[in-house]
């Protein structure tokens, strides 16, 4: 049985709606179409002169080896931060899961960095490892590590990884320990009379119980890395060195925003706007279908 | 791109907003990306000149970082809401100059404006920069720096150099950086805008093209030159320096500057504009004049401006000019520019005001503030260093950042690094005329 709200007066629910529809033409629709129109022509900054070119740009964009390297950097990027901001978390959260002293206090410490704006804990890690000014890079130098993510693509690579990784863990995190407070008590008692220890009882029954959970995040977490992460990158790197940490965001705002190419950023952006509808699909598929939210 | 075409709607919103508040006095919208002290000067600016007269009024608006308000000026173009004045940078005078309908030179401002103004009277190295090659002045220059050499005088001692003798040439620089290096400092030499200082200003200095039809001055799509034998072994020996530990890459833009503050890097090459900052930190440091290479043949030449200048769009009513000329009238006084250059680093535009600073003894009192002009105008600009032009000079920085970076990471070697520089720029170049051309 499903209970349904009705309104008695029929234009009512259009006009709560108008508000948030306004807001959606204004900030989404109509942006949206105007990068589709400026995808598919050729035109200088000012807007003086202004030729269609059909789908030239897309196939300038697609056979452009900076545009699929972009694409490599931008799997690698987001993978790479998935990964570490749910396996950080995860461990945080059975950690917390069993202190049983200032638990309250290791959660709010824990869930705090989801606070901080991209940029701002862009600049915080730059500060950190900043070859030029950073206090941990000195240390790193000091210890005779060659730390110079100016000019080592890898290392630039991980600095803005763990960065954005570090940002999204609180996230994880209070998914992951609320989904630990939901499995029964009784089934991990059982596990542990029948003697298997704490490895044996994560692995055969809390992981596999936190599953939902975990596919969940990680939807969620590569979108984030694919599209949220530009504070960061631009705090911390700029997109070097030499393209290392350029994501399709990142190229699509560099192309756009600094080198005024409008025609190409806007084809770039309807690819990514296809990549967003493709991945929130997969999402409203797989995800919502099979998680018990309950 | 959605939100940044969200954000150009709502400061073209912002924009009409303001637009509707003009009193009796004609405004006139002035855009800049000054910020700090610079700021504090424009503002006052404005006030001596509103306060000097009652028909104009300037109204200073801050945009941003400089690419923000290059971007604030074009969305306003477009949304036929444009400023009067707006300020861009160096790296967008190309951009600025491949839009000609939608702008209005400065010497047509003024001659229509019925204010006299003689192009003779400012300093060839700068205006030059911002003239077409017919010599019509389009933009009016108002922040000009010029790179320079900064020493650490301790660092120089402590490796047995004199202070007084420094380096001319870049041989002597990379002499002096190895000696540094042995003597135990941390590293010898960077520096800043590597793009800027070690291609178009090096280009420029050296008296070789940076690119064909006079740099990008007489063609839509000059084709790029920084893959000759100088440039490949200028990048070369850095390579070979940043591999033995005496330079140490710090950045595209400013970030070097912190390794000279720090005292990690004892020589650097940096912004004549950077100075103030050298002073404030306290640290004894001495300053020379951009090195150079002795082999190319008219070298030292002189050295192209960055910084900024004011640019007036198309499409305003004729008594709007009347007061940008009057306005630009008045930022041309000598005291104005004589105090501009003083209090703010950036050299003077007039032979007047440089003339007023010399007479008030400003460069006894200031050692070092004098280098900028004197390599700016020791020579008459050369088709190589009168200054450069590429519809999206942005854009061919940025690559030639990256292969420079490739470079120094050992990736590629110097004559690799440029020939791809020049090979994907020259093809960017290619696709941004056609946008301009058609």
């Amino acid at each position: 049985m499903q209970r349904r709200v009705t309104f008695p007066n029929r234009v009512l629910p259009y006009l709560l709606l108008a508000p948030q529809i306004a807001i959606t033409s204004v900030f989404f629709f109509w942006p949206a179409f105007q990068a589709v129109k400026q995808s598919l022509y050729r035109e200088d900054p000012f807007g003086l002169s202004s030729a269609f070119v059909g789908l030239e740009n897309f196939r300038a964009v697609l056979t452009d080896p900076n545009y699929l390297h972009s694409l490599r950097v931008t799997v690698v990027f987001s993978l790479s931060v998935a990964v570490a901001a749910l396996a950080a978390a995860l461990l945080l959260a059975v950690m917390t899961d069993r202190v049983v002293k200032g638990r309250g206090v290791y959660r709010t410490l824990l869930i705090w960095p989801y606070a901080v704006a991209p940029a701002v804990a862009g600049m915080l890690w730059l500060f950190l490892f900043s070859p030029a000014m950073g206090t941990l890079a000195f240390l790193l130098r000091r210890a005779g590590v060659a730390w110079d993510p100016l000019l080592d693509g890898d290392q630039a690579m991980l600095l803005v990884v763990v960065a954005a990784a570090w940002k999204q863990v609180s996230y994880n995190f209070i998914f992951f320990l609320a989904g630990l407070q939901a499995i029964p008590r009784s089934l991990i008692e059982a596990a542990a009379i029948d003697g298997a220890g704490p490895w044996r009882r994560f692995w055969s029954i809390i992981f596999p119980l936190l599953s939902p959970v975990s596919f969940y995040l990680l939807v969620v977490n590569t979108v984030y890395a694919f599209f949220d992460t530009f504070g960061i990158i631009h705090a911390v790197t700029g997109g070097g060195p030499a393209k290392a940490t350029e994501t399709l965001v990142y190229k699509v705002f560099n192309d756009g925003y600094v080198n005024l190419d409008l025609g190409s950023s806007s084809a770039q952006s309807v690819i990514l706007m296809a990549i967003v509808i493709g991945l929130t699909a997969v999402q409203f598929r797989y995800v919502e279908k099979k998680v018990h939210y309950a | 791109m959605i939100r940044f075409k969200a954000a150009l709607t709502a400061s073209a919103l912002t924009f009409a907003v303001t637009t509707l508040s003009a009193q009796a006095a004609t405004e006139l919208q002035w855009w800049h990306a000054m910020t700090g002290a610079n700021n504090e000067t424009v503002e006052r600016l404005a006030k001596e000149f509103n306060e000097s007269q009652s028909d104009y009024k300037v109204v200073p608006v801050f945009k941003g970082t400089y690419p923000e308000t290059l971007n604030a000026g074009i969305a306003a173009f477009r949304a036929r809401q444009a400023p009067h004045i707006i300020q861009v940078f160096d790296v967008g005078t190309g951009v600025m100059m491949g839009a000609r309908a939608a702008i209005k030179p400065v010497a047509e401002v003024m001659k229509d404006g019925g204010e006299t103004f003689e192009i003779k009277n400012y300093l060839p190295g700068i205006v030059g920069y911002y003239s077409t090659s017919k010599g019509e002045l389009l933009s009016f220059p108002f922040n000009s720096s010029s790179p320079i050499a900064y020493y650490n005088v301790k660092a120089l001692r402590q490796a047995g150099l004199d202070p007084a003798k420094l380096p001319k040439t870049w041989h002597e620089v990379f002499d002096a950086a190895r000696k540094i290096k042995a003597s135990g400092w941390a590293c010898g030499v960077t520096t800043t805008w590597p793009t800027w200082i070690g291609l178009e200003n090096f280009a420029a200095w050296n008296n070789v093209a940076y690119a064909t039809d006079a740099n990008g001055l007489n063609s839509l799509t000059p084709k790029l030159k920084i893959n000759e034998p100088i440039f490949v072994d200028h990048w070369d020996r850095i390579a070979t320096l940043q591999k033995e530990g005496v330079f140490q890459y710090g950045g595209r833009t400013v970030e070097a500057k912190n390794k000279f503050l720090s005292g990690e890097c004892a020589i650097l090459t940096e912004s004549s504009g950077g100075i103030g900052d050298m002073i404030k930190s306290g640290m004894e440091f001495t300053t020379g004049p951009l090195p150079y290479y002795p082999e190319a043949a008219g070298a030292p030449q002189n050295t192209v401006p960055g910084g900024a200048s004011l640019w007036v769009f198309a499409g305003k009513p004729a008594a709007d000019y009347k007061g940008v000329a009057k306005f630009f009238t008045f930022l041309s006084q000598t005291p104005v520019q004589a105090r501009l250059h003083q209090v703010s680093g950036y050299l003077p535009v007039t032979f007047a005001a440089y003339e007023q600073s010399k007479k008030d003894g400003f460069y006894e009192k200031n050692p070092g503030r004098e280098q900028p002009i004197l390599q700016m105008i020791a020579k008459q600009p050369t088709d190589n260093s009168r200054g450069i032009r590429l519809v999206n000079m942005p854009a061919v920085r940025d690559i030639e950042n990256e292969e420079i970076e490739a470079l120094l990471a050992g990736k590629q070697d110097a004559k690799t690094a440029l020939n791809r520089a020049v090979e994907r720029a020259n093809a960017a170049i290619e696709t941004a005329a056609k946008a301009v051309q058609q």
